[in-house]
């Protein structure tokens, strides 16, 4: 199901992809699927069919988007983490990767403690490697990141069922935005691409977030992935 | 879809957060247990973000809630989202004046000029989009507001985009957990994101923290950013 965003000739190129949580976590599922094998779907189906029935806890669906959400801030707070100490980098560049790092963290225990207090089992912190070179490199996949990172929560955010939880998303995704502009400008790129920005689904983050994972961390699938699988695919740069 | 299918999709009774939202002593505990785990910053951050939750969005599951001027019931927006697009196209419009104002007076240059122009013209598309969004809703859009700024120099006018822009981001963010329609919701926080980026860009300029608030951006009522945008209208 896609449901275009209102009315506005502008806004019609924002796509709220499955705005119904059942599509959402389907699509969800089946992207893993295809990124790691079929064998990895079922139990994640069941789950999820389950959610998309009535008569649940409520904010089941919410633990989800949130363990979606730490495996990103987790992978991003270990980027800047590594990149600090891997990367010679200007003192303007070590400047904005020590703010954002702080935040990264910050962030993904937030989210860890929230799964906790909804009730949910957080998932574990992601083995993850990267391609470290110069500051450079270093920049161009900052960006990638912080925007993926934006796209991805704009994208869950609707399918939020509590208030209070998509506040807190809110929250952050603000902060992630404000990241973005300032690896951009430090690029010599525009703060923003378009007027609005886009949404990522799930299928579509875990396929670039992918190569920089060397374990699948999610809720449903913790074994060990084969790590050759796994080294740098830097071809959507 | 329509509103009563996403209704349909929410059963009834609080969330775990909104539990502890509630209840200061759960709270208490979950801040305490934070505190041993992540640290006092930490703490400090999720506090602040609590607190804010606490007291923009104390009355959203009523209906008394949008009575409230404080929410922005009766107030000349009008209530419910048709309300909160017109709050945003009024701030949009008060944004694209500033823009419109400085970028033709000649005193900008160099960075924050290209900014500028950049910026004003995403302002004028979230402008469009919002008006004709009003209308669509079967709104009567909001008047354009009448605006006056100080321009004197580019160093001030820098500092004054700064607070207008960190303006935008806050607004939206304080709409954001009270829009009904899942659509309404993602168009707003697809700008949201767009403010944040354009004011941490002018931050950067102004050499000011990107993330003023830290880790968790704070939002601001109604009321407020009322308050803050006031001294610049003069009809």
């Amino acid at each position: 199901m896609t449901t275009r965003s209102p009315v506005a000739p502008e806004l019609s190129a924002i796509e709220v992809r499955g705005t119904t949580r059942g599509a959402f976590l389907m699509r969800g599922a089946l992207a893993v699927g295809a990124a790691y094998g079929a064998g990895t779907v079922g139990p994640f189906v069941t789950q999820a069919l389950a959610q998309a029935g009535q008569g649940n806890p409520r904010g089941a669906g919410d633990i989800e988007i949130l363990n979606f959400a730490l495996t990103l801030e987790w992978l991003e707070a270990f980027y800047y983490q590594r990149a600090l100490k891997a990367v010679n980098m200007s003192s303007e560049t070590k400047a904005l990767a020590q703010e954002i790092e702080t935040n990264e963290f910050e962030h993904a225990k937030f989210l860890n403690g929230a799964i906790k207090s909804l009730g949910g089992k957080p998932v574990p912190q992601p083995e993850v490697s990267f391609p470290f070179a110069g500051e450079s490199k270093f920049l161009q996949l900052a960006q990638t990141f912080e925007d993926t990172g934006v796209m991805a929560y704009n994208g869950a955010a609707p399918l939020i069922e509590a208030k209070d939880v998509l506040a807190n998303a809110g929250r952050i995704v603000q902060v992630e935005g404000r990241h973005a502009a300032g690896i951009r400008m430090l690029r010599g790129q525009n703060p923003a691409e378009a007027a609005f920005d886009g949404v990522l689904e799930f299928q579509e983050v875990v396929r670039r977030v992918k190569p920089f994972l060397d374990t699948l961390p999610f809720s449903f699938r913790q074994e060990e992935l084969p790590r050759g699988a796994q080294q740098g695919d830097s071809s959507y740069f | 879809m329509s509103q009563s299918e996403v209704q349909d999709e929410r059963p009834p009774g609080p969330s775990a957060m909104e539990r502890l939202m509630d209840d200061p002593s759960s709270r208490k505990r979950f801040l305490t247990k934070l505190g041993g785990t992540f640290g006092a910053g930490a703490v400090a951050a999720f506090a602040a973000a609590c607190g804010a939750a606490d007291k923009t969005f104390p009355n959203q599951r009523s209906p008394e809630a949008n009575k409230n001027p404080q929410f922005g019931g009766g107030t000349k927006f009008g209530e419910g989202d048709t309300g909160i697009v017109n709050f945003a196209l009024y701030l949009e419009y008060f944004e694209s004046d500033f823009y419109d104002l400085i970028n033709n007076s000649g005193l900008l240059s160099g960075k924050f000029y290209s900014i500028s122009r950049q910026i004003e013209e995403k302002e004028r598309e979230h402008l469009e989009a919002l008006r004709d969004t009003a209308k669509q809703m079967g709104t009567q859009p909001i008047k354009k507001p009448k605006t006056k700024f100080p321009v004197e120099s580019q160093p001030q006018i820098l500092k004054l985009a700064v607070t207008i822009e960190n303006t935008g981001p806050a607004a939206y963010l304080g709409q954001a957990p009270r829009i009904q329609e899942a659509e309404i919701l993602a168009s707003a926080l697809a700008i949201h994101t767009v403010e944040a980026r354009q004011a941490a860009a002018l931050n950067m300029l102004h050499r000011k923290k990107i993330t003023p608030d830290g880790a968790f951006a704070r939002p601001r009522d109604m009321a407020t950013v009322l308050k803050g945008v006031a001294p610049y209208i003069v009809g």
